[in-house]
C-alpha cells in the first residue's frame, strides 16, 4: 500500500521502483502472455527435484550423523558455518564439472537446502522424548517400526520446519544460479530484463516468483498447522 | 525355584564402567510369588529405577541373574511385562484410542478385537468420555491413565510401575491406588510397584520390600497381611499405622546417608 | 549420579577433545584431497588447486590491496551485525514480553524469514544505490530476522515461575531482567547472534557482489570476471575459513551458558 502511495506520488523515482499496481499488471501480462511457460516450467521442475533430493539426502545424512556421535562433533561447526558462504559462487564450478543445462542447476539446489534438512533432522531426532525410546523396546518394536512409528511422528515438526526452509533454499539456490549463468528459466528472464533495463519485466517476474515462493509457503504452513493442532492445547 | 515363583533375581549386581564407576544396585535376591502386590519402597538413587529395568529386560545386570516365568532373560524384554515408566510416556501425535491401541499393532489380532479391547481398557480406566481426545488436552493424571490402560490392554502376566503416580496430588493418588487395587484384581496380574509414598506402599501390598542407599540392597521385608478384597480405605485399620512406621524406621537412616552424600 | 569425580570428568574431556582434533585434520586432508582432484579434473578453469592457491593467498596476503578490500568487508559487516543484534534484540523483547504483539509479529516474521530474500535484492539496490549502505541494508536484510525469532522465541519459552520469583524477592525491573531473564534467556540470545552473525555476514557479501567496488565479495566477483581463477578460489577459501572458525568460536562461547541455564 504504503509503496504503491509512494511510487505515485513520484516520492520514488519511477525509473527505480515501479508502483506496485503496475508490477502486477505487468506480471498478470507477461506470465498469460504464455511465453514464458517453457521457462516456468523448467524452472519449477528444476526447483521440485533440487528439493526432493535435498529432502532425501539431507534426512539420511542428518540421521547417520545423529547415530554416531563422532560423525556429529565433526559435522556440528560444519553446518553452523554453512550458510554463512553464498553457495551460488560455486555455480560456475558445477557447470565447469556438468556443464551446462539441468544437472548443475540441480546441484546447486540441493547443495543450498540438504544441510537445512540435516540441522532440522538432527534437532528433531534430539527431541523424540527418550521415554520414547524405551517405551519402543517395551513393545518390542523391530528397529524399523520403531522409526516409522515413533521416531517419525515424534520428530515431525521439526523436521517440517527443515522442509519449509529446504524448500525456499531449493527456490532461492535455483534461481539464483539461473540468474548467473543460463539461458532458460525464470531467473534468466529476470537477469535478461534487468541487464536490458526493463523494469517492468523484471519486476513483474520478480512479483512472480515471490508469489510462489508464499504460496508454496503457503501450502506447507497449513499442513504443518493441521498436523501440529492436535499436539497443542486446546 | 517353586511352581509360585514367577520372577526370580539371584544376586543381580548392575555396575556402570563410567567414568566414573558406579556400583547402582545390588546384590539382589528376590523372588515374587505369582500374583502377588508387591512394592519397594527407598531413598532416592538407590538404584530403584535400575532395578526395573533389569526386571524387564532393558539392562542385562552385571552379574547374577533374572528368570521370568522359569526363562532367563537375556537382554530382550519378554513378551507378557507390562511397564508404566514414571515419565509420561504417551504419544502427542495420537488421540487416547489410538495411544492405548498401540501396543496391539503388531499382533496379528482382527480389527473388531482389537476394537473390543481398546474399548474396554479405555472404560476400565475411564477414559471413555476423552478417547477421541489428545494427550495434550489431558492433566497428567489423565496422560498416567492412558499409559496404564495401554499396558492394561495387552493382558500382561507382569505389570511394573516406576513411580507412576509421583506427578500427582494426595487425593489423586489415593483414588489412582484403588484403581491399581481393582486393576490388579481384575487381572490377576502379578504388580511391582515401586515408589516414594511409605503409606502407599503400605496400604497398597502384599509385600513391601525396603531398600538401602545406593548401592540398594534390600535390608527389609514385610508382610502387610491384607485381604485381597481391600481399597484406600484400610488406612484406618490399626495396623496400617506400625506398618508404616517399621517402614520408615528401616528407611530413616538410609535417607539420611543419601541426604548427606547428596549434599 | 552427584558425586561424579572431577578428575575422572577432566581425562575424558581431554581425550574427547584429542579425538575430536584427531577428526578435524582427517577431514581437513580429506577435503585437500577432494579439492585436489576437482582442480585438477577441470583443468583449473573454474577451481584452482589447493596449493597454488594457498601459494596465491600468501603473496595476496602481503598486498595492501587485500587487506583495504577486507576492512570495507569488515566495517560493513560489523554495522550490519551491530544493528541485526541490538534491533533483533530489542524487538524480540517486545514481542516477547507483550504477547499479543507477539503473537502477530511472529507468524509474519518466519514468513519472511522463509521467503526469498533474493527477489528483493534489485529493490534494496535501487533504492540504497550502490556502496557502503546498500551493504549494510543487505546485511541487516539477512540478520535481522534470526535474531529477533531467536530472542522471541526465548522470552516465550521462560518458565513463569521465573518471573514470579523475581516479584516474590521484589527484585528491580533491571536487576530482574540481569540478574534473571537474560541468563535463562542466553542460551537462545547465543544461538541467534551465532546465526545472525553469519547471515549478516552473507547479506554483506552477496551486497558486495551486487552493489559494490570494495569489500571481498566484490573481490570474488571481480576475480570470476576477469578470469583470474587463483584469486577468485583464494577470496572463497578465506571467507569459507572465517566463517567456520567464527561459528565454533561462538558454538563454544555458547556451550557454558547452556550449561548454566541448565538445559541439553
Amino acid at each position: 500500500m504504503l509503496l504503491e502511495i509512494c511510487c505515485r506520488t513520484g516520492i520514488i523515482d519511477p525509473l527505480t521502483v515501479i508502483p506496485p499496481s503496475e508490477m502486477i499488471v505487468s506480471m498478470v501480462d507477461h506470465i498469460g502472455s504464455g511465453e514464458l511457460n517453457e521457462s516456468i516450467f523448467n524452472t519449477l521442475s528444476t526447483i521440485i527435484l533440487a528439493f526432493a533430493l535435498a529432502v532425501g539426502f539431507g534426512s539420511l545424512a542428518g540421521t547417520l550423523v545423529h547415530r554416531f556421535s563422532r560423525l556429529r562433533d565433526v559435522a556440528d561447526p560444519l553446518l553452523a558455518s554453512y550458510y554463512s558462504v553464498p553457495t551460488f559462487i560455486f555455480y560456475p564450478l558445477l557447470v565447469a564439472l556438468l556443464g551446462l543445462g539441468k544437472a548443475p542447476l540441480v546441484v546447486l539446489g540441493v547443495l543450498s537446502a540438504a544441510p537445512a534438512v540435516m540441522i532440522s533432522t538432527l534437532s528433531g531426532l534430539d527431541g523424540v522424548p527418550p521415554i520414547l525410546m524405551k517405551l519402543a523396546r517395551i513393545h518390542r518394536l523391530s528397529a524399523a517400526r520403531a522409526l516409522w512409528w515413533i521416531v517419525l511422528p515424534a520428530a515431525l515438526p521439526r523436521l517440517f520446519t527443515g522442509f519449509k526452509l529446504a524448500l525456499s533454499y531449493a527456490l532461492i539456490g535455483v534461481i539464483a544460479g539461473e540468474f548467473i549463468l543460463s539461458g532458460t528459466g525464470i531467473g534468466y528472464a529476470i537477469s535478461f530484463a534487468y541487464q536490458s533495463f526493463d523494469n517492468r519485466a523484471m519486476y513483474g517476474l520478480m512479483l512472480f516468483v515471490l508469489l510462489v515462493a508464499v504460496t508454496a509457503n503457503g501450502i506447507l504452513y497449513v499442513w504443518e498447522g493441521r498436523l501440529a493442532r492436535r499436539r497443542s492445547v486446546g | 525355584m517353586t511352581e509360585q515363583s514367577h520372577v526370580v533375581l539371584n544376586e543381580v549386581v548392575r555396575r556402570y564402567e563410567g567414568p566414573p564407576a558406579v556400583h547402582a544396585l545390588g546384590p539382589i535376591n528376590l523372588t515374587m510369588r505369582r500374583g502377588e502386590f508387591f512394592s519397594i519402597v527407598g531413598p532416592s538413587g538407590c538404584g530403584k529405577s535400575t532395578l526395573l529395568d533389569v526386571l524387564c529386560g532393558l539392562v542385562r545386570p552385571t552379574s547374577g541373574s533374572v528368570h521370568f516365568e522359569g526363562r532367563e532373560l537375556r537382554g530382550e524384554v519378554p513378551d507378557g511385562i507390562g511397564v508404566v515408566f514414571q515419565e509420561d510416556s504417551s504419544m502427542p501425535w495420537l488421540s487416547v484410542r489410538q495411544n492405548v491401541a498401540f501396543g496391539l499393532r503388531t499382533s496379528a489380532k482382527p480389527e473388531k478385537e482389537i476394537a473390543e479391547l481398546v474399548d474396554h481398557a479405555v472404560s476400565f480406566m475411564g477414559l471413555a468420555q476423552f478417547a477421541d481426545r489428545f494427550p495434550a488436552q489431558l492433566s497428567g493424571g489423565m496422560r498416567q491413565r492412558v499409559c496404564i490402560a495401554r499396558t492394561l490392554v495387552l493382558r500382561p502376566r507382569l505389570i511394573l510401575l516406576d513411580e507412576p503416580f509421583g506427578a500427582l496430588d494426595q487425593q489423586t493418588r489415593l483414588l489412582m491406588g484403588d484403581e491399581l487395587l481393582r486393576l490388579w484384581r481384575e487381572t490377576g496380574a502379578t504388580v511391582l510397584l515401586i515408589t516414594h509414598a511409605l503409606d502407599e506402599a503400605a496400604m497398597l501390598s502384599d509385600r513391601v520390600g525396603v531398600m538401602s542407599a545406593r548401592p540398594g540392597r534390600f535390608i527389609d521385608m514385610v508382610e502387610t497381611g491384607w485381604p485381597r478384597d481391600r481399597d484406600s480405605r484400610i488406612v484406618s485399620d490399626p495396623e496400617f499405622g506400625s506398618l508404616t512406621a517399621r517402614l520408615w524406621s528401616c528407611l530413616r537412616e538410609e535417607s539420611l546417608k543419601t541426604m548427606g552424600r547428596a549434599a | 549420579m552427584n558425586d561424579v569425580p572431577l578428575e575422572a570428568g577432566l581425562s575424558s574431556r581431554a581425550s574427547r577433545r584429542r579425538i575430536r582434533a584427531f577428526d578435524a585434520v582427517v577431514l581437513t586432508l580429506l577435503t585437500m584431497a577432494l579439492w585436489q582432484a576437482i582442480g585438477s579434473w577441470t583443468k583449473g578453469v573454474a577451481v584452482s588447486p589447493p596449493l597454488p592457491t594457498l601459494l596465491y593467498l600468501f603473496g595476496l596476503l602481503r598486498t595492501s590491496m587485500f587487506w583495504n578490500h577486507a576492512a570495507a568487508t569488515l566495517a560493513a559487516f560489523l554495522l550490519a551485525f551491530a544493528l541485526s543484534a541490538l534491533i533483533g534484540l530489542a524487538l524480540g523483547l517486545i514481542f516477547g514480553l507483550k504477547r499479543f504483539a507477539g503473537e502477530v509479529a511472529e507468524p509474519v516474521l518466519a514468513g519472511f524469514y522463509t521467503i526469498p530474500k533474493v527477489t528483493l535484492y534489485p529493490v534494496v539496490l535501487l533504492v540504497f544505490g550502490l556502496g557502503m549502505s546498500a551493504k549494510v541494508a543487505f546485511g541487516v536484510m539477512h540478520g535481522l530476522v534470526p535474531m529477533t525469532l531467536f530472542t522471541l522465541g526465548a522470552v516465550r519459552n521462560l518458565p513463569p515461575v521465573l518471573i514470579r520469583t523475581s516479584r516474590v524477592l521484589r527484585l528491580s525491573p533491571d536487576r530482574m531482567m540481569r540478574w534473571v531473564l537474560v541468563p535463562a534467556c542466553l542460551p537462545d540470545i547465543v544461538n541467534g547472534l551465532r546465526i545472525s552473525f553469519s547471515l549478516s555476514l552473507l547479506g554483506v557479501l552477496i551486497g558486495e557482489m551486487f552493489s559494490s567496488q570494495r569489500g571481498l565479495g566484490f573481490l570474488l566477483v571481480n576475480g570470476m570476471a576477469q578470469n583470474n581463477v587463483p584469486l577468485s578460489t583464494a577470496v572463497v577459501t578465506v571467507i569459507v575459513v572465517v566463517a567456520i572458525a567464527a561459528n565454533t568460536l561462538m558454538l563454544r562461547i555458547g556451550r557454558p551458558a547452556e550449561r548454566r541455564a541448565n538445559r541439553k
